[in-house]
């Protein structure tokens, strides 16, 4: 104590200084190791595609973000930024001369440029306001791209798309980028990349205005700024980083169709990034890590993944609006106060029940898409390692029990899991 | 003479056919503390969004500095030197309180739209920040949520960002609205100790307040000054006390 005291306050501030710093980069350098070593863990070719898609959508997310978490646009047409600026790496990609000029690794920055492009044109008169009337102009722009992608064949190439091939780019390093693991280091150096200049955008003057207008926009105006030209920014950012997005997947797939820009994509960027929370930075890349891996692993195993992704969606709108990342710092608190250990019982007791009551569920959804959609005289069906035959009674009894009583014990067990948490919340000793 | 701080003529808005500010003249002179009293729905607030471009005006001129600032948006208005607080708390509740003064600062420090700063690595703007804080005795709220201060606490980060941005001319709409005795006794020091030296023009119910604080005062009826003067002079004004001064006096005690 009076050691602290002694010591120059100056240099204890300098101290505190480093030691954030050091905090502050902890995650960056954590996320580069990752990305660096998961080739090592995750080794097949298919798991390398399954992990570019996932940091191309994590930027396409946090991009996303930007606008929706925090500058309060809620975009129904981000897509068609990110498709354009993949639509223009391709046509960069094919021609043949330009694109020799220089190593592939800087196409997406091309991608970047057509992107904020078309977000400045639109942003001119889209983000004059935030709420219901830029949700429906990004809709009605979104919608109008991509109906343009059938008749403007020249950029979008029509039904078929526009395709390319990434070898031509000038070798870099000698790297031709003609192997998958190539691919994957690039795509990797893109999102680390895209996601710090996105996180350090957050704390410039424009982007902690962004969250000023975002809560308050006319306080905002009363403090010098004029709420619109602060969104106005935000989105052309936005859109610049939603394009590295576009271009990255033009350099995976070496194809860009209208499904890059369609309103589809545009919803299912949405429902990555609430998925994830839209409340911290990080949120998004949860969302498109999670959700990358039910559109890929799970769709491998069920038809119906798409519905198990609209149902985790559902869940989390309706009992977690934080998203994931929220419930994840919902537990910040009972660390600090060192009573996490209190969670672990009642977590078990409720969570595990649950987990099997719900897959449970998911069974019965199965055997009846098999029952009803499976070809006639086909009634053998596999579900968890198990074979049976789906038009018989007892796989049904089995899967009911285990969903009822698996349900039920959750049931059961819910308030013993809700006062341990309020417990870990309060602040006082364990009655 | 000099140029007042700000100089209205022929000030009159309408609602459709509702005329609420009924041809206001005012001439308000550089550092002189000016209340504006009377009646709830006289339009003082109404004056203070006409003043402040947050509503157009139906007709006149709204002279800052001796600029002409109608058709200005209000940020043009705030970067020119004018700021104004509102009778209904307006901060930014799901910031930290910290950030709600460090966004006020952000553009007369000349920051602008920049994205080539980083606001953590100012010292001055932290420092800012900060020496705002203790001005209005929040720096121990600091890092809270804006919207989870007191009602009172509030009220004087609202002062805070209000004066944060070193504007010369310091609009307040009701500071000490729906406060007690002792936080209104805070909020008037707090008010006193920030303005100093620059153009207040405060609308205010409390008298107490209004007669310890003011230079001049000015009675809003209706949509009209029905008087403009020293304390004392409008005190003593027989249209004043009939119209709304006996009564507002009376239930002083
Ligand atoms: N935006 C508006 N539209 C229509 N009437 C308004 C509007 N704002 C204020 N008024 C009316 O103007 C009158 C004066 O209101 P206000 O300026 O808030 O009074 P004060 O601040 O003096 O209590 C009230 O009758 C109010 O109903
Ligand atoms: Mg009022």
């Amino acid at each position: 104590m009076s050691n602290q005291l002694t010591t120059d306050p100056s240099k204890s501030a300098q101290r505190m200084r480093a030691g954030s710093m050091t905090m502050t980069l902890m995650p960056w350098i954590l996320a580069a190791g990752a990305l660096m070593l998961m080739p090592f863990i995750f080794t097949s070719s298919s798991a390398l595609t399954i992990m570019n898609q996932m940091w191309i959508t994590v930027i396409f997310a946090l991009a996303y973000n930007m606008l929706l978490g925090q500058g309060g646009m809620l975009s129904f047409g981000h897509a068609v930024y990110a498709g354009v600026g993949g639509f223009a790496c391709m046509h960069i990609m094919n021609a043949s001369d330009f694109f020799a000029s220089f190593p592939l690794p800087v196409l997406p920055v091309f991608g970047g440029i057509f992107g904020a492009g078309l977000a400045m044109i639109v942003g001119s008169f889209s983000t004059r306001s935030a709420g219901t009337v830029f949700a429906m102009i990004s809709l009605g722009v979104g919608e109008l791209i991509a109906a343009s992608s059938v008749i403007i064949v020249a950029f979008f190439g029509g039904e078929e798309g526009i395709s390319g091939d990434r070898t031509y780019a000038m070798p870099f390093f000698g790297n031709e980028f003609l192997q998958q693991i190539n691919v994957y280091y690039l795509t990797s150096f893109w999102v680390l990349l895209s996601a710090a200049l996105m996180y350090l955008w957050s704390r410039t003057p424009v982007g902690r205005m962004a969250n000023a207008v975002r809560d308050n926009p006319e306080r905002a105006e009363f403090l010098g700024y004029s709420a619109r030209w602060v969104r106005y920014y935000s989105f052309v950012a936005s859109g610049f980083f939603a394009g590295i997005a576009g271009g990255l997947f033009a350099i995976n797939y070496e194809i860009v169709t209208e499904e890059n820009l369609n309103t589809a994509s545009s919803g299912v960027i949405l429902l990555v990034t609430f998925l994830g929370g839209v409340g911290f930075f990080f949120g998004p890349i949860i969302g498109a890590i999670v959700f990358t891996l039910v559109q890929t692993v799970l769709s491998l195993q069920t038809e119906l993944w798409a519905f198990y992704a609209g149902s985790l969606f559902l869940a989390t709108v309706m009992f977690f609006p934080g998203g994931l990342a929220g419930l994840l710092m919902m537990h910040v608190p009972v660390f600090k106060l060192g009573k996490a250990k209190l969670l672990i019982e009642p977590y078990f007791k409720t969570l595990l029940p649950a987990a099997i009551g719900i897959l449970g569920l998911c069974a019965l959804v199965e055997m009846t898409f098999h029952f009803r959609h499976a070809t006639k005289g086909d009634n053998e069906m596999t579900l968890f390692w198990t074979t049976f035959d789906s038009h018989t009674v007892l796989p049904w009894l089995i899967a009911l029990a285990v969903t009822a009583v698996g349900l039920a014990i959750a049931k059961r067990t819910a308030p013993a899991l809700k006062e341990a948490w309020s417990d870990a919340n309060s602040a006082g000793e364990v009655s | 003479m000099s140029v007042p701080a700000l100089e209205l003529t022929g000030l009159t808005k309408s609602f459709g056919h509702a005329k609420i500010i009924r041809g206001i003249d005012l001439s308000i002179g550089k550092a002189e503390r000016h209340a504006i009293i009377g009646p709830n729905g006289a339009g003082k607030s109404t004056l203070f969004n006409l003043i402040t471009a947050r509503f157009a005006p139906t007709k006149g001129t709204v002279k800052l500095h001796g600029e002409d600032v109608i058709g200005l948006q209000p940020y043009q208005i705030n970067r020119k030197g004018l700021s104004r607080s509102f009778q209904i708390t307006n901060i930014f509740p799901a910031m930290t309180v910290f950030e709600n003064v460090r966004c006020a600062l952000l553009w007369s420090q000349g920051y602008k739209y920049s994205f080539w700063n980083l606001v953590n690595n100012s010292r001055r703007l932290t420092e800012g920040a900060d020496a705002i804080l203790d001005q209005i005795n929040l720096l121990e709220r600091r890092n809270l949520p804006a919207g989870t201060l007191s009602y009172a606490e509030q009220r004087a980060l609202e002062i805070g960002i209000t004066i944060a941005g070193g504007a010369d001319v310091i609009m307040l709409d009701e500071p000490t609205a729906g406060m007690s005795h002792s936080e209104t006794d805070y909020i008037t020091d707090l008010i006193m100790k920030v303005t100093e030296g620059k153009t207040l023009i405060m609308v205010e119910h409390d008298m107490g307040v209004v007669f310890g604080l003011a230079d001049r005062i000015s009675v809003l009826v209706y949509g009209e000054i029905i008087a403009t003067g020293k304390p004392a002079d409008v005190r003593a004004d027989p249209k004043v006390q009939e119209a709304y001064l006996g009564a507002a006096l009376e239930a002083e005690h």
